[in-house]
């Protein structure tokens, strides 16, 4: 009996604490949440440095002095596509969190997008590569902000067919998302004159590409592409660079890498390495002055990925226009505000949001310094072309999402 | 001892009061508990201790430790996300099919597997496992790494709409706890009594005339249907298929929810299930992003400390204890 009462005077108490919460968030609180992989393999180009990212936005925003309340709250997917969801449903049902950044995992990113849509919040895609949320799986709760598999695709295939390398082969993963990258990008180099010499599949987490890599070398094309990721894109350019594929003359170029594998590959190896990227830390002075406030605050100072400066820009854009309408309740009205405002902030300079989601910006084909080139810390690449906003993303006539009007 | 001649059949040990008293404290609770666990989560754990029980039949009652059970518990749940988003079943059907799917798909590997024991045993089944893997990586419909997403939940017998997470979590608990009873069930009867008889002696079964590897084969068969049924309802809960399930952690991370909760016990796995399932949970909640990167750490600590202080699971040790089977 005693503890039945003991029992009821919790739950009361409980109760009016959540009652205390519920009046409490009828002032101005907007809740960000950052859903990324924190201990697997893209935890270095996410991760920590996404929370940080989302907090510099935040501090950044000014809101705190408007008398909003921001929250940020974090948490790691795993890289599993059911605690992701399950992670994403709690926040928006138990009011945690209006809008999630981040993602990474494209399975995860399509999960949390559904998710979004139904409770009519708000996602900010930065890490996920797959070009189908701004294609067939579009909301109008959800922005692409980063990158996509089409912009890797036709900055590299586009930049280097153009500055003279007119025949390639591809060394591609041998699963949807490696044939997705060399279809688009081989389209890229035949439209711009260039021609596919041919290609080899190598299974996923492939550890010898001693084979492919030989087939490439005799193919004798000007570029090798590569179209994988991760551990694939580290394997493949380590044994590259073994078999002295840029010294004999022959391009290497990643479709899909990031800062944090050039930083632990290191340059020894990656040297003469071209990829693709919308945001590099050493672009410009916006783009150094938000690298150098992140760097201060992250784990070993360093410099922050694209994924992370996207989480960084989206949610910069996102406070703005939540600022703007007064509140986040309604994330289809948010996402539309956030369309209509012009984005500007350090990392990516002034920019757009288009109607399937798609936010435009430049970007960049760099190529990785040789070790004597680099000068200072984390000076990992140079710019060789710039692929101009309106160039970069796949154009509107091509997309599948049907909230483009045609 | 007594010295009565052995009959042909092997009589089943009767279930004890102690056992249903388990199973009606287990069910109470987990009826309650989506008031204080949020109900998607549980409703996820629920489908994974389903199983791991499934699994438990197998490899506690049979002796049979299969290394690629995520082939089943996958496979399903690709078979159930088909059927209820492309074409448009009503949940009962979608999870019928998957049962049924893995149920057929593992009498095909248990007729394979069982021809050799021991370590080649478990490797075949892995080896098989992982051509299922790569399989629903290539296959158009199953959409490599992205995987199927948005599956429908639609309504039950056409009636209850299961798209509220309560009610999908009472319909897994309704699922589960009949799992759990069917395989209550084929232990204790003369088919299971037939299965422990092989595993703790093959040769014997066999010199006393029973068919062990028809045995075998059903038992690998039943097991691999009701981790069907796992995978299918755990499609339905997360709207989604995808390759997690089907990769060889997923048949790791199973032993080792059996391992942690106590082999060969009925609410071993069950708990061992929640167990691993809740720890990533609570890291997350109270670790924020600095801990976030222990997590696989900290999990791979609190397993090497279970595995040396609970040498036969949580629920094993506890049963040792009080001398009782839980």
């Amino acid at each position: 009996m005693k503890q039945a009462i003991s029992l009821g005077v919790a739950l009361t108490c409980l109760a009016s604490a959540a009652f205390a919460g519920a009046a409490f968030a009828a002032d101005k609180v907007v809740k960000v949440g950052v859903l990324t992989d924190g201990s697997g393999p893209y935890a270095d180009v996410g991760g920590v440095g996404s929370q940080l990212a989302a907090q510099l936005a935040i501090d950044e925003s000014g809101l705190a002095a408007k008398g909003w309340k921001v929250e940020l709250i974090y948490a790691d997917h795993l890289n599993k596509v059911d605690v992701g969801a399950s992670l994403a449903r709690e926040w928006f049902d138990q009011g945690k969190a209006d809008v999630i950044v981040d993602t990474l995992n494209s399975g995860v990113a399509l999960a949390v997008s559904q998710i979004v849509k139904d409770k009519n919040k708000v996602f900010l895609n930065s890490g996920a590569a797959t070009s189908d949320l701004t294609g067939k799986a579009c909301t109008p709760n959800q922005i692409h902000w980063t990158y996509d598999t089409y912009a890797l695709a036709n900055g590299t295939g586009k930049a280097l067919t153009k500055a003279g390398g007119d025949s390639w082969y591809f060394i591609t993963a041998d699963y949807a998302f490696g044939k997705a990258l060399e279809r688009d990008t081989s389209a890229v180099v035949k439209a711009n004159g260039g021609q596919v010499l041919g290609d080899v599949m190598a299974p996923l987490n492939n550890a010898d590409f001693s084979s492919q890599l030989l087939q490439a070398q005799s193919s004798k094309a000007k570029v090798i592409g590569l179209a994988n990721a991760g551990a694939d894109s580290a394997n493949a350019i380590k044994q590259a660079a073994e078999f002295g594929v840029t010294h004999s003359g022959q391009k290497l170029a990643a479709l899909l890498i990031f800062l944090s594998d050039i930083h632990s590959i290191g340059l020894t190896v990656a040297q003469g390495l071209e990829f693709t990227a919308t945001y590099y830390w050493d672009l410009n002075d916006g783009a150094r002055a938000f690298a150098e406030k992140f760097s201060k605050k992250s784990r070993n100072a360093a410099k922050p990925t694209m994924v992370q400066a996207g989480v960084y820009s989206a949610t910069l854009h996102y406070l703005k226009a939540v600022d703007a309408l007064g509140s986040p309740a309604d994330g289809a009205a948010v996402v539309a505000k956030m369309k209509a405002l012009p984005t500007d902030d350090d990392a990516f300079g002034k920019g757009s949001i288009r109607e399937d989601g798609r936010k435009i910006h430049p970007a960049y084909l760099l190529q990785v310094k040789t070790p004597a080139e680099s000068k200072y810390p984390w000076d990992y690449a140079k710019v060789v072309a710039t692929i101009p906003a309106e160039e970069a993303f796949r154009p509107l006539s091509q997309s599948e999402c049907p909230l483009v009007k045609k | 001892m007594t010295h009565a001649l052995p009959s042909s059949q092997p009589t089943a040990a009767r279930p004890k009061p102690a056992e249903f008293l388990a199973f009606a404290v287990l069910a109470a609770l987990l009826a309650v508990a989506p008031l204080a666990i949020y109900p998607f989560f549980l409703a996820t754990a629920l489908c994974f201790a389903l199983f791991a029980a499934a699994f438990n039949l197998l490899v506690g009652y049979s002796g049979l430790l299969s290394f690629g059970h995520a082939l089943f518990f996958g496979g399903a749940a690709y078979v159930a996300a088909q059927a209820a988003k492309v074409w448009a079943w009503p949940p009962e059907l979608a999870l019928i099919a998957a049962t049924a799917f893995a149920g057929a798909l593992g009498l095909g590997v248990g007729a394979l597997s069982i021809r050799r024991q021991g370590i080649y045993f478990s490797m075949i089944t892995l080896a098989l496992a992982q051509m299922g893997y790569f399989l629903a990586l290539q296959a158009p419909l199953t959409h490599g790494e992205d995987g199927i997403q948005g599956v429908p939940r639609g309504k039950l017998l056409g009636l209850l709409p299961l798209s509220d997470d309560r009610a999908m979590y009472y319909f897994v608990l309704a699922l589960f706890l009949a799992g759990l009873l069917a395989i209550h069930r084929i232990v204790h009867s003369p088919f299971g009594a037939a299965l422990k008889a092989i595993r703790e002696n093959e040769s014997r079964a066999i010199s006393l005339g029973y068919s062990v590897d028809a045995y075998k084969r059903v038992a690998f068969g039943l097991s691999a249907a009701l981790a069907g049924l796992a995978g299918g309802a755990k499609a339905l809960v997360t709207q989604s298929a995808t390759l997690t399930d089907m990769h060889w952690t997923m048949s790791g991370e199973v032993i080792l929810m059996v391992l942690l909760g106590g082999m060969g016990t009925m609410t071993g796995p069950v708990i061992g299930a929640i167990f691993v399932m809740a720890i990533p949970e609570v890291l997350n909640r109270i670790g924020g992003p600095n801990f976030s990167q222990w997590m696989t750490v900290i999990q791979g600590a609190i397993f090497v400390i279970c595995v040396l202080a609970f040498r036969r699971g949580l629920i094993g040790e506890l049963a040792a204890r009080a001398r009782r089977t839980l």
